[in-house]
């Protein structure tokens, strides 16, 4: 490209690792800047919304939008983001599939306030504040945004062109991504850039001790058992998500003999990743009775939820819903 | 949907084994053996083809109930189908729990071919329990999470 | 006429924090609020979930300091099951988390609160960024911060896993351990380490210390305030960021509480506000007398500053030498001053490197001793590190199978926040009077707010080290009338 592109990087509710997953770039993000010019970063630039308002429709090449939605200012701003956008691409797995913060879509909104302002275990709060949008005291009037209900994945407030997986994506994934953006042909929409199209297990160093086939009589929890070094962390009955989750990792956390978690998200025509990793989970019980399988799973996967949806809740097939009017 | 609030019709959806249950419904039906007209039967393969997927999609799209049907242990078409059907919907159930939808309005039976009036007997069993369960939408999960239900 | 001003600096305590000034009938300042307009109830959703997950789905509270949340934890379960690691793993914890902090410190030093006083504060906005520190310090400085960090990192991922968001820490130990043939590398970046820092040392004294106009603006009663201070201490009550006990000393430097954290119900309350998304945690049994410091009311302060005021040394030699040049230079202990924070950052900077240069040295640190295994059943447990940005404590109940039945969490960046309030309400007074308001109070809030180095996603990664603010000022119906910013 020779002329330099517009790109904008935002944020909703997330923690930041996506922005240091930017950063983490170190020397590489030279190669950006020559190529793009910077008309949003929060962190990094001058910024304000009018800026972006003032820009014609699609003006910006490429907006990356990390974190989930939560709050009506998070909705506005992507709503804004997308109209001034040729292509928009969600950033990680919160804005991918919900992320960790979507674990909270089991909650309400009530009970999640209820505990921060009132009956949490350090809580004082004799006069029962609580915060409120349009709030007014006296002479003071205060505008905070609207909590919502739940938590959205982006392409469930907005359409998304491009989707880059992981918590946080890796140095290597990043660059990837951005090599194919620049690239003289666009991937195809929906894509999912810079990972693998193959399961973890294929670039997993254990990989070559795995089996064939894999049956699994007690699944292990980290809390009383240490995982044995260079061994697959499956047959060593760690309930480990590598073969249904996308590689492109470089499987670190199996190297820090940690059982993967899935935060790279499913494979191409997996449409919910968690009932994707209940379906693989439960095939490798080795057992065909009934009490021996609910023992078994009692014991090592008894509250399954976190194991399977840890990233993607918001993305189960049953939540998978576009947003509401102001988001409920 | 109907549109008489004070009568909810349950929406089940039957997802049955072409090798045994699916042959049960065709037996009840051909033996005038009737059964509440509540239930929609797809028919798969083996009980072992149901992907978890199924289940949340069908309870996004309008199913109060989901019952599953398959060969009795031992007699899969498949050798091991069954067995696999059964411990995803174990654990399945512990999803269902966590999320806050009702797992008793997902059920699992083995019926075989010649099994026509225990086909009949669960699904009347089964529609009046997810009749008093009341509409899916008033699980927690749908409520929370703004979800509109597909009629 | 009543004016609400409302400054946006686009960088975030939690999400997005806002200011927010109203003025009087008279045009003067009648009170100042810092806002923060979200929130993610981690505390609630990580209920029934297994407690050995708490270490990995925690980090996410922050991918900036991951490391602090995943350690915090990772010692929380330790008291949940009442185990003890070997000593070779409280080690490796003990370097990791030394090497985190050193990173991290070094980011803000150069990139976001640095440019203030290495390029100055006078300083063009466009200047006052990592480019303009380079500039100032010279290209091959800046290449050595970019590559130090570059390298820590690296060795983080190769120990934990992953930088951002390590996997990692299991009750009793760590799942990895450090090879033989791999302490090498470690030694040899700690070295790297300690030269870095001393040299950070050498910078800020040649830019910052020389300088009157820095002292006197350091010195200055807008950025001071006389609050508690809280900070970890080891058993001869010297600094240590990954274990101890908590310290709080009184504004005139005397001990006011040293408490083990498993007594923090005690002593650390938190109060709520209407108009803002973030807890006011103060001390409970002083009380919380509103946004006032002194030593009647429980305001206290985290972080560098405060855990320097909280300690009574440093246990490596040339950490310790600069604690005592500080104090001497700033006339003795407590030092109250905000801005001072960026000093104390720079010590800190000097420990955390000799520190992990110690341990990577020690022979135990090869050790495959790096796991006790718990036996006992958990019920309660509580951890505790210092953050960068200060303590932070994890607090986790479960049943008698290791699932979560209820989670508190006192995060580093909300100890701080009564008391930036505080520097905000207090430059917002003595620079609006009558109406009149000096484009100088956007560099007086950007510089309160540095100071604290605000965590949650903040500006840790600000290129230019440059925060935007807008103040927008608005008469009664909320018109505008007027629009101050510090950018083009």
């Amino acid at each position: 490209m020779a002329e330099k592109s517009k790109v904008a990087f935002y944020w909703c509710a997330s923690c930041g690792g996506c922005e240091e997953a930017m950063v983490d770039l170190a020397e590489d993000i030279l190669q950006v800047v020559e190529k793009a010019e910077f008309v949003l970063w929060p962190v990094a630039m001058d910024f304000k919304r009018e800026d972006v308002e003032n820009l014609k429709d699609e003006e910006i090449l490429v907006t990356f939008i990390n974190g989930a939605v939560r709050t009506s200012e998070q909705e506005e701003m992507v709503r804004l983001l997308r109209k001034k956008s040729k292509i928009l691409i969600a950033f990680g797995a919160c804005a991918y599939t919900g992320g960790v913060p979507g674990l909270a879509n089991c909650y309400s909104r009530e009970e999640i306030l209820n505990f921060y302002y009132k009956s949490g275990d350090t809580v004082f709060n004799p006069e029962d504040k609580k915060p409120t949008p349009h709030f007014i005291e006296g002479n003071f009037a205060f505008e905070i945004p609207e909590f919502y209900g739940r938590v959205y994945a982006v392409d469930q407030v907005v359409d998304v062109d491009y989707y880059i997986p992981g918590c946080a994506p890796t140095r290597k994934v990043v660059k990837n991504a951005i090599d194919a953006l620049f690239s003289s042909q666009l991937p195809q929409k929906g894509s999912i850039l810079g990972a693998s199209s193959k399961s973890l297990c294929n670039e997993c160093p254990l990989n070559e001790t795995k089996p064939e086939k894999i049956y699994v009589k007690k699944f292990k929890r980290v809390d009383k058992t240490q995982p044995e070094p260079d061994k697959c962390l499956l047959i060593q009955g760690y309930p480990c998500l590598g073969p249904v989750t996308r590689g492109g990792c470089e499987a670190l956390c199996v190297k820090a003999n940690y059982p993967c978690t899935g935060c790279f998200g499913p494979l191409d025509d997996v449409k919910d990743y968690g009932a994707k990793a209940v379906s693989f989970l439960a095939s490798i019980i080795d057992s065909n009775d009934e009490k021996e399988i609910e023992k078994i799973i009692d014991e090592g996967l008894s509250n399954p939820l976190a194991i399977v949806y840890r990233y993607s809740l918001p993305k189960s097939l049953i939540f998978d819903t576009k947003i509401k009017k102001n988001g409920g | 949907m109907n549109n008489n609030n004070n009568k909810f019709e349950p929406k089940i959806l039957g997802i049955f084994c072409n090798w045994c249950t699916y042959l049960a419904a065709d037996l009840a039906g051909v033996s005038r053996m009737d059964y509440p007209a509540n239930i929609r039967i797809v028919r798969t393969m083996c009980s072992g083809r149901v992907d978890p997927q199924f289940i949340f999609w069908g309870f996004k799209n309008g199913a109060d109930g989901i019952l599953i049907g398959g060969c009795h242990p031992g007699d899969c078409h498949y050798i091991e189908g069954n067995y696999k059907t059964l411990r995803r919907y174990l654990l399945l159930k512990r999803v269902l729990k966590e999320i806050g939808i009702n797992e008793k309005r997902l059920r699992l039976e083995w019926i075989s071919a010649s099994e026509g009036e225990k086909l009949q007997r669960v699904v009347r069993e089964f529609t009046e329990e997810i009749r008093s369960l009341g509409p899916i939408t008033e699980d927690r999960a749908f409520k929370l999470n703004l979800i509109e239900h597909k009629k | 006429m009543q004016h609400k001003i409302t400054i946006d600096p686009i960088t975030r305590l939690e999400g997005h924090g806002k200011i927010e000034i109203f003025l009087d009938e008279k045009g003067n300042v009648e009170r100042a609020f810092l806002v923060v307009p979200e929130l993610r109830g981690f505390e609630i959703f990580v209920k029934g979930k297994p407690a050995e997950d708490m270490p990995i789905i925690t980090a996410r509270i922050c991918g900036v300091c991951p490391t602090a949340h995943h350690m915090a934890s990772t010692k929380a379960l330790d008291d949940l099951y009442k185990v003890q690691p070997p000593s070779p793993a409280k080690k490796l914890r003990e370097m990791l988390y030394n090497m985190f902090m050193l990173e991290d410190h070094a980011l803000h030093v150069y990139i976001l609160g640095g440019p203030d006083f290495i390029v100055g504060p006078k300083a063009k906005k466009a200047e006052r960024n990592v480019l303009g520190v380079i500039q100032k310090v010279g290209l091959e400085v800046g290449k050595k911060v970019i590559s130090v960090r570059r390298e820590i990192r690296e060795l983080m991922t190769l120990l934990a896993g992953k930088v951002i968001h390590p996997a990692w820490g299991v009750p009793g130990g760590v799942t990895r351990g450090i090879k033989k043939e791999e302490v090498v590398n470690f030694i040899k970046v700690a070295e790297k380490g300690v030269e870095f820092a001393l040299f950070t040392l050498k910078v800020f004294k040649d830019i910052v210390l020389s300088n009157k106009e820095y002292v006197d603006l350091i010195l200055s009663d807008a950025y001071t305030h006389r609050t508690y201070y809280m900070g970890l201490v080891d058993e001869n009550k010297k600094l240590n960021f990954y274990d101890g006990k908590i310290r709080v000393v009184d504004p005139e430097g005397k001990e006011y509480a040293l408490f083990d954290v498993r007594n923090y119900r005690e002593y650390i309350a938190e109060h709520v506000e209407n108009w803002t998304y973030i807890k006011f945690p103060f001390l409970k049994k002083v009380g919380w007398k509103g946004f006032v410091d002194g030593k009647d009311s429980g305001i206290y302060s985290v972080a560098p500053l405060a855990r320097l005021n909280a300690c009574e040394g440093i246990s490596t030699p040339r950490a310790q030498e600069a604690y005592e040049e500080f104090y001497k230079t700033l006339g003795g202990k407590p030092v109250h001053h905000t801005l001072a924070n960026h000093w104390a950052r720079v010590v800190e900077m000097i420990y955390a490197a000799e520190r992990f240069l110690e341990l990577a040295k020690d022979p135990e640190i090869t050790s495959d001793n790096i796991r006790n295994i718990p036996t006992e059943t958990p019920t309660v447990g509580i951890g505790v590190v210092e953050a960068p940005r200060g303590t932070l404590i994890h607090h986790y109940e479960t049943d008698e199978r290791g699932y979560i039945t209820k989670a508190n969490l006192i995060v580093a960046t909300q100890n701080n926040s009564a008391r930036i309030s505080m520097s905000i309400d207090k430059a917002a007074k003595s620079l609006i009077k009558e109406g009149k308001y000096d484009e100088g109070i956007l560099n007086m809030v950007e510089m309160a707010f540095r100071a604290y180095d605000p965590c949650h996603a903040c500006g840790t990664h600000s290129l230019p080290g440059n925060i935007p603010v807008l103040i927008n000022i608005r008469n009664k119906n909320g018109e505008i009338i007027k629009t101050i910013k510090n950018f083009e």
